[in-house]
């Protein structure tokens, strides 16, 4: 407790804990609580059976009905706390209810039935973060389908938006060459355009390629991002010309002095687009939305949302998927938190 | 956490070292065949086709869809009906009551948008601008603070509706909360104005943190100085918050204003996925009016898809000269 009163009342050294110090302190613990609140909130519940789920008013952690194998009974039974006539507590199974009545064996005795009105008994439960969700989900919705496709458009599109990004921005950075003015400046004016205000065309466009219903439709459109040009170009810009000037004169190619000069040097907003690029796939919805409408080459964002959508919503399963779903990002995030930060706070984009 | 982000490093450095190699005869070849100078066009050459295939055609492609009328999907069988698509959208016997037009829905997303911008930008820079004030302060844990703030803008949009849809539903956890604080439950997503409320709520609270983390720099970008010379002159707390920090963070807050409108006009999968446009049209939006006409609907309506696309590009390119002008030191 000391050093928790040290710390709420440690001030900016004017040995006084003021007002605006604990109103801080308070916007700070309220803060947290409602952005992380509700993540934590979902993790928990995902660890809850489908009873449990929809339960009213809903219970903190995950408590499961614990169960004993009783003999003569195929399938495990439920136990409970229950109070008999004469007062008192007994640990009972119970083998059928049947109206306001419960049909009990003592795990001990199987074959003597007790009848136990439903008041009489609690159900008797531990909290269990048992991963039965996770597996049905995975095994009954084709899940591991919709993540391998996430994963394979993730990757495949972040090097591909790499690769493309990072050639152009060095010829728009290290060359002057006729229509590069024009290139850049068409690129600039594009860079606010959003996809959404070409829905139509860009599914055409798609259509005519024959890439709907096929990932290429999704890797492909988005890697020639103006954003990720624009970031490498100026990146790419405080990079000396000498250093190029001199591979040159030792008869280096134009590509190797793109590999070996170029690209090392370039190498943090090299991952500053990386970050963004494996983010904004992941996370993408509106383009795979479109481009695909087979169920099996569904991502997870697209598969997710179509089985919210389903007639009985399934929540202890949704609950679970989404929790797959945000988990890679997650773990991006928790190793790389400094460099996304330092990004986003230097570029100004997201 | 070391050792995971080194080995991430060192397969992704041994994955393009590969793909570079490849390349290298390739791309040395063709300098051979076409000389020096064509190399910087071979290098835009990936880029530009890619640019402009799927982005500054379909732009141009726009323009003949607005312009075309019918059913059909592919251009050439569509007939040219001039502005007509427009005039469907503008025709209103009163701007003001989206019943009196021939696209009513066309104005309720019109309306709803205009709506939710107003509301959700000015929570938006209100709260993220608080938010890196405090933040801004000396106090314990900044670092973990400004993750736990920031956290939510790398979840995907459906996540963030799943997330809020389960708390919010009608036997959900804030329901819970309420009815054990001795009220009633709430209709959060069968009423229309707490729909709307909420869309609005939990688009700032999954974005807040981009928008905090832009301003949190343009705070720390202040020079302290400023404010020791402050304090030396006997200017108190308010005094050196409105001269000092104020005025000088006020590119930044420009930058943090239009960039965050730019985004609340396309607002779209958070919506689409948390409450679907619903209850009736309480939500439905401008690109969610343009994703049904042109993708959701049994009749497709690629003509005024299109044609309202255009509208909302005429607004995101007033938009964005605002943003550019903002901007114009940094470019």
């Amino acid at each position: 407790m000391g050093s928790i009163g040290t710390f709420l009342t440690r001030t900016r050294g004017y040995g006084r804990f003021d007002v605006v110090d604990f109103a801080t302190y308070l916007y700070l613990f309220f803060g947290t609580i409602v952005m992380f609140g509700p993540i934590l909130w979902l993790v928990l519940s995902s660890f809850k059976t489908s009873a449990e789920v929809v339960k009213f008013p809903p219970r903190l952690l995950p408590y499961r009905q614990e169960t004993v194998a009783v003999k003569g009974y195929d399938e495990p039974l439920s136990i409970y706390n229950v109070t008999l006539e004469d007062g008192s507590t007994q640990v009972l199974a119970q083998v059928r209810r049947i109206g306001l009545e419960g049909q009990m064996v003592d795990p001990a005795n199987p074959d003597e039935i007790i009848k136990v009105h439903i008041n009489d008994r609690q159900p008797v439960e531990s909290v269990v973060f048992s991963l039965d969700n996770f597996v049905e989900g995975i095994q009954s919705f084709n899940f591991l389908r919709y993540l391998i496709n996430s994963i394979i458009v993730t990757v495949f599109a972040t090097a591909l938006t790499l690769l493309v990004n990072s050639m152009a921005a060095f010829a728009l950075s290290k060359y002057q060459f006729r229509g590069s003015t024009t290139i850049f400046l068409v690129m600039i004016g594009t860079l606010m355009v959003p996809l959404s205000v070409i829905l139509v065309p860009v599914f055409l466009v798609i259509t005519g390629v024959g890439w709907n219903n096929n990932l290429l439709g999704v890797i492909v459109p988005g890697a020639a991002t103006p954003t990720g040009v624009f970031l490498l170009r100026q990146y790419m810009l405080t990079i000396p010309d000498e250093l190029i000037d001199a591979a040159r004169i030792d008869g280096a190619s134009e590509w190797r002095i793109y590999t070996q000069i170029i690209l090392p040097l370039a190498k943090p907003a090299l991952a500053v687009l990386t970050i963004f690029s494996v983010m904004w796939r992941w996370n993408d919805f509106l383009w795979p939305l479109i481009v695909l409408s087979r169920s099996e080459l569904f991502t997870l964002q697209v598969g997710l949302n179509s089985f919210q959508g389903e007639l009985n919503v399934q929540w202890h399963l949704i609950l679970a998927m989404t929790v797959v779903t945000l988990l890679p990002i997650t773990i991006v995030f928790a190793i790389l938190q400094r460099n996304i930060t330092a990004g986003i706070a230097t570029t100004g984009m997201k | 956490m070391k050792l995971v982000k080194h080995w991430i490093e060192k397969i992704f450095a041994t994955i393009t070292e590969g793909i570079v190699g490849a390349l290298d005869v390739f791309f040395s070849s063709l300098q051979k065949w076409f000389g020096v100078g064509s190399m910087p066009y071979i290098f835009v050459l990936p880029n530009l086709l890619i640019f402009g295939v799927f982005i500054l055609f379909p732009m141009l492609l726009n323009f003949v869809y607005a312009f075309t009328g019918g059913t059909d999907f592919f251009p050439n069988r569509r007939p040219w009906v001039g502005t007509a698509n427009f005039t469907r959208l503008f025709e209103c016997q009163n701007f003001l009551v989206p019943n009196s037009c021939s696209e009513d829905l066309f104005w309720r997303a019109v309306f709803n948008t205009a709506g939710y911008v107003v509301a959700q930008v000015t929570v938006m820079v209100a709260m993220s601008l608080i938010t890196a004030l405090i933040l801004n302060r000396s106090i314990k844990g900044q670092a973990f603070f400004r993750s736990v703030f920031f956290y939510p803008v790398m979840l995907s949009p459906i996540v963030v509706a799943l997330i809020w849809k389960w708390i919010l539903q009608e036997n959900g956890l804030l329901n819970a909360i309420i009815l054990s604080l001795g009220f009633d439950k709430m209709p959060f997503l069968v009423d229309a104005n707490w729909a709307r409320f909420w869309v609005v709520i939990i688009s700032v609270w999954a974005l807040m943190g981009f928008y905090t983390l832009i301003l949190l720099a343009g705070l720390q970008s202040i020079p302290a100085d400023l404010y020791e010379a402050a304090k030396i002159d006997g200017a108190n707390a308010w005094q050196s918050f409105s001269k000092i920090t104020l005025p000088l963070l006020m590119p930044t807050m420009l930058v943090v204003l239009v960039l965050s409108l730019i985004r609340a006009v396309q607002v779209f999968d958070i919506v689409f996925a948390f409450t679907g446009g619903g209850p009736g049209t309480a939500t439905l939006y401008m690109v969610q009016y343009i994703y049904n006409n042109g993708f959701a609907s049994p009749t497709k309506q690629y003509g005024l898809s299109a044609s309202s696309s255009l509208v909302m590009a005429g607004a995101l390119i007033v938009l964005t000269m605002i943003q550019l002008y903002v901007r114009r030191e940094d470019v």
